[in-house]
């Protein structure tokens, strides 16, 4: 009688979601939005899309019509087919450097939570010195010598200077986990270094992992934006949403629509990575840590 | 306390010279031989000899760094190929613009920062703090380059206030109030960023403090909220908006970067953005060692600044 009084009262529990656990509309409006974005930037070219680089001197610096949904630049190129062609410098960048990032930051921080002891002191201490470097000023100094610059290059860059963020942050989130019940038990019963780190350990890091890579690479978009209105990023005529800003600036006046679109684009883009990564976070209640 | 400080100096030492290794480095990432690259058109013979003097590029490159940071320690950071200026003297000049701009939106961002965190926190989940709070997460996700971009279009041009279009700096020792006027949007831009990011730090801090018994206690005896909020619960909860504050600094360096070349205030940023246009490269490694040693420093202060806050931290 009790035990099923238990159940029952368990079974409530699960099927319940309180409303601070609910993911919410505008969380899968961002997903949608973040799909469609992808799809978009992947698809381009079988899209019945304008080639970005066309340039048509009949139409330059129009604004939004039905031939051009976001008008035209000022060499008469259309300004909808750039800002889908540019978010893929964006996209590219972003998971790019993200992928080296995590790729290498993520095994480390793990490994050293783990493993603790000398392992875990000195790698500690060495991402720490690296990450003392102002990461941007860093990386804006190696472009501006590493040169010719190229897409690559630039997710090099990043990715290798995202590495120690990624491994204190993962290092954090794997200490948490590492010292509970489950783990011991694990362990005693003679679970092997690498069943525990990929079944025990890596899917309860994993979450705080996928909030931190949204985050991530809402911040490396925002980078590629800020080196590319530097003018250290991809050279024009290749569309960016950086590049197409910066070429922006000499005609504000004049075209406005130049510079909004891009910059619309970019900002959703950034808010809807942003906001999936920050409820991700709050829905699998992780707390920041010294960030 | 003393004994924190020096381990703390030490690593910041520890820290500068690595950072001096890199920038040292920077010349051999250039494609080719670094003194044709660096000499460009001005490749001569005397010119090639002063560039080896410096740069020590003839000898190993373990002992080139000696040659090059004894100079740096002089003072010497070499002369520009293209402009005939030691890059010191360009740096010298250039360098204060940049603090005004980041002492100036510093103390905005504060202005702004701190009452409105106590406004929220005070009444958490009321409409004023969930407002703030989707505010600040949407301008978060707005980047400099952006805003500036924006704020240009609409202040300088549709709205045409005098002083902050492009071009229109004015030296502080011309006329001040001018100079002022032609800050105001700089300022105000690298404000915005440190706004957002402050207030939230600010506020959830704030909010947990608030719940602690002392404060209860302070409550009780009849102590007025804005005695409580800026005497008792600032002070403990600062140490996190302190330490973001440092954090901060290098990316409000870089993003005044980008507001200084896209308004023409010639500050470092400006200045290095021209010169990586021009290959001018010792000038592009001066301010990139003066930069990176200068956000190290200020980190090193707020450090400072936190364990004033609260002195157990230097304790442990």
């Amino acid at each position: 009688m009790s035990s099923s009084l238990e159940l029952s009262e368990l079974v409530e529990e699960v099927t319940e979601t309180p409303d601070g656990r609910r993911l919410g509309v505008l969380f899968w409006v961002c997903v949608g939005w973040l799909a469609l974005n992808l799809l978009a930037a992947v698809f381009a070219n079988v899209l019945p899309l304008e080639n970005p680089l066309t340039q048509n001197y009949n139409v330059v610096n129009a604004g939004p019509s039905l031939h051009h949904l976001f008008g035209t630049d000022d060499l008469g190129r259309d300004i909808f087919s750039r800002v889908v062609f540019g978010s893929r410098v964006s996209i590219e960048a972003g998971l790019g450097s993200m992928l080296i990032g995590f790729g290498v930051g993520a095994p480390l921080g793990m490994l050293a939570a783990y493993r603790r002891g000398r392992f875990d002191q000195i790698l500690t201490v060495v991402m720490y010195v690296v990450l003392a470097f102002p990461a941007i000023i860093a990386t804006i100094a190696i472009l501006s010598f590493w040169t010719p610059r190229t897409l690559l290059k630039i997710i090099v860059v990043i990715g290798v200077a995202a590495i120690p963020l990624v491994y204190r942050v993962i290092r954090t989130a794997t200490l948490a986990v590492a010292t509970q019940d489950f783990v011991v038990a694990a362990k005693v019963q003679g679970a092997s270094d690498t069943r525990i780190l990929v079944r025990e350990l890596l899917p309860n890091v994993a979450p705080i992992a996928v909030s931190f890579l949204l985050i991530g690479v809402a911040t490396v978009v925002t980078l590629e934006g800020s080196l590319a209105f530097l003018g250290l990023s991809v050279a024009p005529p290749t569309p960016s949403w950086g590049n197409m800003i910066n070429e922006s600036r000499t005609i504000l006046q004049l075209n406005p629509w130049l510079a909004l679109f891009p910059a619309a684009a970019m900002c959703l883009f950034l808010l809807a990575l942003n906001f999936i990564g920050d409820r991700l976070r709050t829905h699998f209640d992780v707390t920041e840590g010294k960030l | 306390m003393a004994r924190y400080l020096a381990r703390r100096l030490a690593t910041l030492v520890g820290i500068v010279v690595v950072i001096s290794i890199g920038a040292f480095y920077l010349i051999h990432l250039l494609p080719g031989d670094p003194a044709t690259v660096i000499l460009g058109t001005g490749d001569s013979p005397q010119n090639r000899a002063r560039l080896y003097a410096q740069l020590g590029l003839n000898r190993p490159v373990i002992e080139q760094y000696f040659v090059w940071i004894k100079n740096v320690l002089r003072g010497n950071l070499g002369t520009s190929f293209i402009s005939q200026v030691p890059v010191w003297t360009t740096i010298r000049a250039a360098l204060p613009i940049d603090l005004e701009m980041i002492v100036l939106s510093q103390i905005l961002s504060f202005a702004v920062a701190v009452p409105l965190a106590m406004a929220s926190a005070k009444r958490p989940d009321s409409w004023f703090d969930r407002f703030l709070g989707a505010f600040s997460f949407t301008m978060l996700s707005i980047p400099a380059f952006i805003l500036v971009v924006v704020l240009v279009l609409v202040v300088a041009i549709k709205l045409a206030v005098p002083h902050t279009g492009v071009s229109s700096y004015v030296p502080l020792t011309q006329d001040w109030v001018t100079n002022l006027e032609s800050m105001a949007l700089p300022s105000i831009v690298l404000a915005i960023g440190s706004v957002t990011v402050y207030y939230r730090v600010l506020r959830s801090d704030l909010i947990a403090t608030l719940q602690q018994e002392y404060i209860t206690l302070a409550r009780s005896k009849g102590i007025s909220q804005r005695r409580i909020l800026w005497r008792h619960a600032l002070r403990p909860s600062s140490v996190a908006l302190l330490g973001t504050a440092g954090v901060n600094i290098g990316g409000l360096l870089a993003g005044g970067f980008i507001v200084q070349y896209l308004l023409d205030i010639p500050g470092l940023g400006y200045t290095l953005v021209n010169s990586i246009g021009l290959s001018d490269y010792l000038v592009v490694q001066g301010i990139v060692l003066v930069v990176s040693v200068g956000v190290i420093i200020i980190n090193f202060v707020f450090d400072f600044l936190i364990t004033l806050v609260d002195p157990r931290i230097a304790r442990e």
